[in-house]
């Protein structure tokens, strides 16, 4: 295959992501998109292994290693619970930033790569692998924390380490100095002095970053590892002056950005003080209670499963709060049965998806869709938040910050100001906690208090088991 | 200070305006409490529940005025009741000053300051609480029921029985306020059919939420007056509304009427010729008797025959159920203390900054406070909460609201100084994979605004999968063509290379196969 058929083929490869990443703006169209997708990657595979720059010679183990990555996937991807999605996804971006990182060094120390380049094309090359490095390094750490994070391995609690921001900083002023002296190293085994240095530095950011980030803002750091994953893929791209690389990995980085973007508008709080870490501005609790008025007044109605079933039989439109404790308890099936249940019955059972219920973004309607929840009943908050006065009863299962509704009615709350369901406009609304515990943002939720607002306290699981049993009877 | 509980005076009034349950939690906040003797005797309170419950028992009315700081009324006070009041002391209950303004004036000699129940202003949701005339009214929509099912020769509910079939009572009920409303449910509570009509066009839901029907005036006007009561009517509807009730009367077996406006005598909306039209045995409760009354032939304080149809126009409703309508009116009284002592140190402070409190004085210390000026509406906050909704465009291309203008213009700014950077140093090689990338970014951020939000996990793994691509980097070092022997670290650069690609091909195949998976979920 000559380089320009390859190039041509290049060219249809990148039609066929961004195809594919259009047709998940609807579910309908999605499953095609995704075809499109593997398709765009055999095409583009393919071109490489039978193109100018591969020969015969290196076949053997291109399979090989296809042939033990690929099973390797594939075994993952069969195996996985819909409830582990988040933790999958960032290994995988762990995965990219390492092979960018290998990528990145194979070609520094190639020599043939700088022999026929200017002084100032040289340069541009190295800062292209220092730069590729980097962020696979820190795509590499940062996702595998987040793993670690996700799946419980490491404490959901931030990290904070005293003086963080100025470790954040003196780490940076060391990435320069050794990218200078990594530019003008006499060799390569000098300059991989530099390089090396740079890697820890940039691993150790990783981890430093993301440990410093609590649970709840997740769906921030995963989307914003999928933008990192994305930017690496596109400094490789650089690197080795390959277009389909810097498409895709544009493609990839500027859609992770948006999602992060989105995931931090539906917090009502910005880039920046996510990624600094802690909550708020790095102040840990808030000061809550700092005057007595504050203080949610009010008494906290228990009812038990029985009454709740009650409740949900009276009722004629129902709308169901799903949040990150669904998810724990693998409550979603039970919540799919009595949806079943109760839309035989004539009542009118919608779903309303807060952008940030769950660890990743659209981590509650992959549940609900695994559990088969038909997803013309799932709602956006915004679709929904009108239609609550009009509505019996909510039921919010494991969620707490997201229905808070000192948000809008506290100016002074750490939560002000965040977009949230509007739950408590229902004639009653039903919450089921463990305990009378605080959210992730360590603020009252004057929710508990409300008049129209009963607790349903347990295991979401089994109080929605019972639920179900007494809906039967 | 003391409270003091007389027992009522005038004719027929068989409430009290407290009970024992609620005497207890009035000591819970620091108040001491004075029962004449006898006053709950008519609502089945005897003197030692009241006692158990901590109350001092007084003997004369006399003594009990004298004493207490606070008194708590149920029906208007009489002249004499007013002479025996303290000077400087407060008074809680019905008060109606616009139709009592000598009342108002003897009040006010006294230096007294009254609290008139009737006055909340019932928009504020946290003054429901005390809302004695909802909590009166619910009573007596009740009982108008029980009322008409007493003087009604048939069943209300429909049955099929051995001896033949039964057709249910059909009921009409005039305004669906909240008198209107508890009447609605305890008919339809009973069996019966229920239809009710309202000006207010909105209630028509609660109608239907309460098992009744709502039945339309064909005319086109909106009847709300403020405040949850209804106002006059133009004359063009009130003939519409007129026609609706004559074909009304003529169909049901029971009307009972709620229609009262605020300051006005009550609107006639059942005429002679109407009852004549209905069938003998039908059975109309007037509920606004007292206020002249929605039928015609209505005489208040009695029922009466005319041309076959019983008239109920007792105006003593809530007395007939006096145990009920005590306890809730007394638990109505005991939020308004509430409110009145959040100190809880027993010592009441009327606070005129509080819009509930603020309508609800109409004298203080002498002083007349009547009529209030118009709460401060709490609408704004609902409407402020809307326009969050606003900027739900996540679609065809635009990332929710525009960017402002200086924003917009710092970010073209900065680009435009990256830009010229770029251009300035970079060699021409790079910049045709500058082109290539910005213009990428561009196509990537138009694309994925278009992903709906249910899809945002599978986006994610999808992304990821793409992002493999890197593996063409690690393929072209694996075996390159010619070259050998340069002093190139073959093996190093392979071995790193392989690894990449099985790294790759894990995210490759693992990615795609998971989204398919995902995908395949949603369904309809």
């Amino acid at each position: 295959m000559s380089a320009s058929l390859a190039t041509v083929a290049y060219i249809g490869a990148i039609i066929l992501f961004i195809l594919s990443l259009g047709g998940l703006s609807s579910p309908e169209s999605s499953r095609r998109g995704n075809l499109y997708g593997m398709i765009g990657m055999t095409i583009a595979v393919l071109a490489t292994v039978f193109g100018p720059r591969v020969t015969m010679a290196g076949i053997p183990w291109i399979i090989g290693a296809m042939v033990v990555g690929g099973s390797i996937g594939l075994y993952a991807a069969r195996k996985v619970k819909m409830t582990q999605m988040p933790e999958l996804v960032a290994l995988m971006h762990s995965l990219v930033g390492l092979s960018a990182c290998l990528v990145g060094f194979a070609n520094y120390i190639d020599p043939m790569v700088a022999l026929n380049l200017s002084s100032a094309e040289k340069s541009i090359e190295e800062v292209e692998v220092y730069l590729g490095i980097l962020i696979g390094a820190v795509t590499f750490s940062g996702s595998l924390i987040a793993f670690g994070k996700l799946s419980g391995k490491i404490g959901g609690k931030p990290l904070l380490l005293p003086g963080r921001h100025l470790l954040n900083l003196l780490g940076l002023l060391a990435v320069f100095a050794f990218g200078w002296q990594f530019l003008h190293a006499a060799s390569i085994s000098a300059g991989m002095i530099g390089l090396t240095a740079m890697t820890v530095i940039a691993l150790l950011f990783g981890i430093h970053m993301v440990m410093a980030i609590g649970g709840a803002d997740m769906p921030v750091v995963v989307s914003m590892l999928n933008s990192y994953s994305g930017w690496a893929a596109a400094a490789t791209g650089f690197m080795l002056n390959n277009d389909l690389l810097i498409v895709t990995g544009a493609l990839v980085g500027s859609s992770g950005a948006i999602l992060s973007y989105i995931m931090c508008r539906a917090m009502n709080r910005n880039f920046i003080s996510v990624i600094a870490g802690g909550f708020g501005s790095g102040v840990g609790k808030p000061a809550k209670k700092a005057d007595g008025d504050a203080q949610p007044a009010g008494e906290v109605v228990a009812i038990n499963a029985v009454e709740t079933a009650e409740l949900l039989r009276e009722a004629k439109s129902v709308i169901i709060v799903p949040g990150y404790g669904m998810a724990v308890a693998q409550a979603q099936h039970t919540v799919y049965e009595i949806t079943k249940l109760l839309r035989e019955k004539g009542v009118n059972v919608r779903f309303g998806i807060h952008p940030v219920a769950g660890r990743m973004p659209g981590h509650m309607n992959v549940l609900l869709a695994e559990a088969r929840v038909p997803y013309d009943i799932v709602m956006e908050m915004d679709e929904l938040n009108a239609d609550f006065p009009d509505t019996d009863v909510s039921i919010v299962i494991g969620a707490n910050d997201i229905v808070n509704p000192a948000a809008q009615e506290d100016p002074t709350s750490p939560i002000a100001g965040m977009p949230v369901l509007e739950v408590w406009r229902a004639k009653t609304s039903i919450m089921m906690k463990r305990s009378m515990a605080t959210g992730y943002a360590g603020v009252d939720n004057p929710l508990f208090y409300k008049e129209n607002n009963r607790m349903l306290f347990g295991d979401a699981k089994k109080m929605l088991d019972e639920v179900l049993v007494a809906l039967k009877s | 200070m003391r409270i003091g509980i007389p027992a009522e005076t005038s004719a027929g009034e068989k409430r009290v305006a407290t009970v024992p349950d609620v005497v207890e939690k009035l000591i819970k906040l620091g108040f001491t409490v004075s029962i004449q003797s006898g006053a709950g005797e008519a609502a089945n309170f005897s003197d030692d529940t009241y006692r158990a419950a901590g109350a001092t028992i007084v003997d004369s009315a006399a003594k009990l005025w004298a004493e207490s700081d606070i008194v708590f009324k149920v029906s208007v006070p009489t002249k004499e009741e007013v002479g025996l009041m303290r000077e400087g002391g407060h008074l809680i209950g019905f008060i109606w000053p616009a139709q009592n303004p000598e009342l108002m004036q003897q009040l006010a000699a006294k230096k007294a300051t009254v609290l008139a129940i009737d006055c909340l202003p019932r928009i504020l949701s946290r003054a429901q609480k005390m809302d004695a005339l909802s909590s009166q009214a619910g009573v007596a929509g009740y009982r108008a029921v029980i009322e008409a099912a007493n003087v009604f020769d048939r069943f209300f509910s429909g049955q099929i029985t051995a001896a033949g079939k039964v057709p249910p009572a059909k009921v009409f009920i005039a305004g669906a306020g909240v008198a209107g409303l508890a009447a609605i449910s305890t008919a339809a509570g009973l069996g019966a059919i229920v239809r009710a009509n309202d000006t207010r066009a909105e209630v028509a839901d609660q109608v239907k939420s309460l098992g009744g029907e709502f039945v339309k005036v064909e005319y086109e006007e909106e009847g709300g007056g403020g405040g949850g009561y209804a106002k006059v009517m133009s004359e063009g509807f009130q003939q519409a509304q007129r026609n609706m009730y004559a074909k009304q009367a003529k169909e049901v077996d029971i009307i009972i009427t709620t229609a009262l406006i605020p300051g006005k005598p009550a609107p006639r909306l059942i005429t002679a010729e109407m009852v004549r039209s209905m069938k003998p045995g039908s059975v109309i409760v007037d509920m606004a008797a007292e206020r002249g009354g929605n039928c015609e032939l209505t005489e208040p304080g009695q029922a009466v025959v005319k041309h076959g149809v019983t008239i109920v126009g007792y105006t003593d409703l809530n007395s007939r159920l006096a145990k009920q309508s005590s306890s809730l009116y007394a638990t109505n009284l005991f939020r308004l203390t509430e409110e009145l002592c959040k100190a809880k140190d027993g010592i009441v402070n009327v606070n005129m900054d509080d819009d509930a409190i603020r309508g609800l004085t109409v004298i203080k210390n002498g002083e007349l406070t009547w009529p209030a000026p118009a709460p401060k509406l709490p609408a704004a906050k609902p409407v402020a909460a809307k326009p969050f909704v606003a900027p739900a465009a996540h679609g065809h291309g635009g990332g929710g609201a525009p960017v402002s203008a200086g924003k917009m213009a710092a970010i073209f700014g900065v680009a435009a100084l990256l830009f010229l950077l770029v251009g300035a140093y970079a060699p021409a090689a790079f910049l045709g994979h500058f082109t290539v990338f910005v213009l990428a970014c561009f196509i990537g951020y138009m694309v994925v605004w278009n992903v709906t939000p249910a899809l945002h996990t599978p986006l994610m793994s999808v992304t990821n999968a793409i992002s493999s691509i890197i593996a063409i980097g690690a393929l072209v070092q694996v075996a390159p063509p010619l070259g050998f022997g340069l002093g190139r670290p073959d093996g190093w650069i392979r071995w790193l290379a392989v690894v990449g690609i099985a790294l790759t091909a894990v995210n490759m195949f693992g990615g795609f196969a998971v989204t398919r998976r995902m995908l395949s979920m949603f369904r309809k």
